[in-house]
């Protein structure tokens, strides 16, 4: 038979896992972490000077022009919720599916969701070009009609499928961190750090009555995330496919949305854990080898479907017959944007293949530099399918460039100091793994020293 | 839960989860039934041992959903065909399968935060700070606290059963 790896390193007692996992909280903050920090917050605030001048002078700054309307903001805001997909497949579809591997990486992927959501969010409202006037989007009875907002619309389903994403997503978070928050509480040494984490944890005391119910939300939430998440970027890809532009017109793209989710997700995953197996090398233990190639191999797999799915619109084209269909997608890959075509295909296609080696799939170094092509891959698959449909459509008359501009550059990159920022907050004030669900699957793999026999039937 | 009369009680702590288990066993059927089990993580097999029904939470998940979709429903069907009728492209006045996404994401938002409201009040959180009978609890130790008013209470059996089932101490806890 087949000997299941341990799941967690280093024969830990409980006691290790709490102060293991307590500890980043605890202690005053390395030089690496300020570091880090300070960079991503000098990022943020530079971002937050481009949005000001963005609001406060127009949208005009952006490259965004006849045609070529959706520019980075929707590019980026696709990227940003695409890789918010991760979390929730880790925290609630592995969930339903018993994998027990999720425990240690379940909180980081699910507070990357919330923060990825929480960044994208953003966009769209810019987008608009009044955020001020951004309450409209919502249907509340007004002084104007009253005039309700368009049903009919993928734009507003949109509305509805990221606010809900980020609303549940968010609560799911919170939730499954209250025991975790109540045992940083009944560690504090100090009355501020007691009283903040007792407000957080709001008296969780972890008899079998509250843990009993504690279960069963956590099972319905993940129950009810799980199709929720499949939704949101089907209904993303709405924004696109329900328009008539040869390109986005496709009944292909809500799988090929969710499956690119996930792929691009998965890659922040590895990124960011990567990042954190250095930066707090005691965590090693917990997010193993073991765990960063099971990633690894879900990110082989989704970029598979990724690139099934790029063939396959090309078979479409071909196969359809559409003059403007076929002439988009020909234009995709020979046309003036040829060169974010093969980017995406380098990235997204090709990197990946390199984890079908065992040696390569384990290995830190290759990962994070796979982890890193796919997120500039997945950004400029949302590239490709937004300017170059857009830039050329059905009349030449019509036909023009995306007038790129350095505000897009600045908006992009400043979004991940917004990211940044908040994920290196997350580590230091709350417990990255959850140290809850770590403590049952324990003896997962773990056969000598006479463990009693409970070792397989625990976990939830 | 949620009485303001203070009870206090005898609690034993236990240093693994099976004994603990097996302890909340005993307890149990030596009578008593408002004891309660503390331990740091959900352990397997606690509900069984200390006969706690299952969560009512998916009643009112599936309440709060079907709610949940008669709202988007009706909100749907007013605006659209009510209030202010608009024809967009030709489409019906109530164009229910454009508003299917609508309705899916209000069903899982209602019975996602209805489900969480349930499970704050069947917990009895939000807690100003709750009594703490030991720090470890939420660490590495496990404890069953028997409350005094209880059936056949007394301190000196319940501490001399909790002993006999393995407590490593027992504490005479002021306030549950």
């Amino acid at each position: 038979m087949l000997k299941r790896n341990q799941l967690v390193l280093g024969n830990k007692s409980l006691k290790d896992v709490t102060d293991d996992i307590c500890a980043p909280i605890e202690r005053v903050p390395s030089k690496e972490w300020m570091g880090l920090f300070l960079s991503a917050k000098t990022l943020f605030i530079f971002y937050i000077i481009t949005i000001a001048m963005v609001v406060s002078t127009g949208m005009g700054l952006l490259g965004v022009n006849h045609p070529v309307a959706w520019g980075t903001m929707i590019i980026t805001f696709v990227f940003w919720v695409g890789i918010g997909h991760a979390g929730t497949l880790i925290s609630a579809i592995l969930f339903l599916f018993r994998q027990k591997w999720r425990t240690s990486v379940a909180r980081t992927a699910e507070a990357m969701t919330v923060f990825a959501v929480a960044t994208a969010g953003i966009f769209p409202l810019i987008h608009t070009g009044r955020p001020w006037l951004d309450f409209w989007l919502f249907p509340y009875p007004n002084q104007r009609g009253p005039l309700w907002v368009n049903f009919r619309s993928p734009l507003l389903w949109d509305v509805f499928a990221v606010s809900t994403y980020a609303t549940v997503s968010s609560v799911f978070w919170i939730v499954g961190m209250i025991p975790d928050l109540a045992t940083v509480r009944d560690r504090a040494v100090n009355k501020v750090r007691k009283t903040i984490y007792g407000i957080l944890s709001m008296g969780w005391r972890g008899t079998a009555k509250q843990w009993s119910h504690f279960e069963m939300i956590y099972l319905v939430l993940a129950g009810l995330s799980t199709p929720l998440v499949l939704s949101v970027h089907t209904i993303v890809s709405f924004d696109f496919a329900v328009s008539g532009l040869p390109g986005w017109h496709t009944t292909i793209f809500p799988p090929y949305f969710v499956a690119g989710a996930i792929f691009s997700g998965f890659a922040m995953v590895i990124t960011l854990m990567s990042l954190i197996r250095i930066g707090f090398p005691q965590f090693k233990d917990y997010i193993t080898i073991d765990h960063m190639e099971v990633m690894n191999k879900i990110i082989m797999m989704t970029g598979l479907m990724v690139g099934y799915a790029y063939g396959s619109e090309f078979l479409i084209a071909w196969y359809s017959g559409n003059d403007y269909e076929r002439y988009v997608f020909m234009n995709r890959a020979m046309g003036p944007y040829a060169w974010s075509y093969w980017i995406m295909i380098f990235c997204n296609v090709v990197a990946p293949q390199v984890f079908w080696f065992k040696k390569l799939r384990r290995s830190i170094p290759v990962m994070f530099v796979v982890s890193i092509f796919v997120n500039i891959g997945m950004w400029f698959e949302r590239f490709v399918i937004t300017v170059t449909s857009l830039h050329r459509d059905f009349l030449p008359s019509n036909w023009g460039q995306y007038a790129w501009s350095i505000y897009d550059t600045c908006i992009l990159v400043g979004s991940f100091g917004m990211f940044f920022t908040i994920f290196l907050l997350y580590l230091r004030v709350l417990p990255a793994i959850s140290i809850a669900e770590v403590k049952p699957v324990l003896n997962v793999g773990r056969d000598d020293e006479g463990q009693d026999g409970h070792a397989h039937g625990k976990g939830h | 839960m949620g009485k303001k009369r203070v009870i206090g009680g005898i609690a034993g702590i236990f240093l693994d989860e099976t004994t603990t288990i097996k302890a909340a066993t005993h307890v149990r059927e030596s009578g008593f039934s408002k004891f309660e089990a503390i331990t740091p993580y959900p352990v397997h097999g606690m509900e069984e041992a200390c006969g706690i029904k299952r969560s009512p939470i998916p009643y009112v998940t599936f309440g709060a959903g079907v709610v949940g979709l008669l709202a988007g429903l009706a909100l749907t069907y007013y605006t659209s065909a009510i209030d202010w009728p608009i024809n967009v492209g030709g489409k019906p006045m109530f164009s229910l399968p454009a508003f299917v996404p609508i309705l899916f994401e209000l069903t899982i938002l209602f019975a996602a935060l209805s489900s969480v409201g349930a499970f704050f009040y069947l917990c009895g959180i939000p807690k100003v700070d709750p009594p703490i009978i030991d720090k470890d609890l939420s660490c590495h130790k496990f404890a069953i606290f028997i409350p005094e008013n209880d059936v056949g209470y007394s301190a000196d059996r319940a501490e001399k059963m909790l002993k006999e089932l393995g407590a490593v101490e027992v504490k005479k806890v002021a306030e549950f």
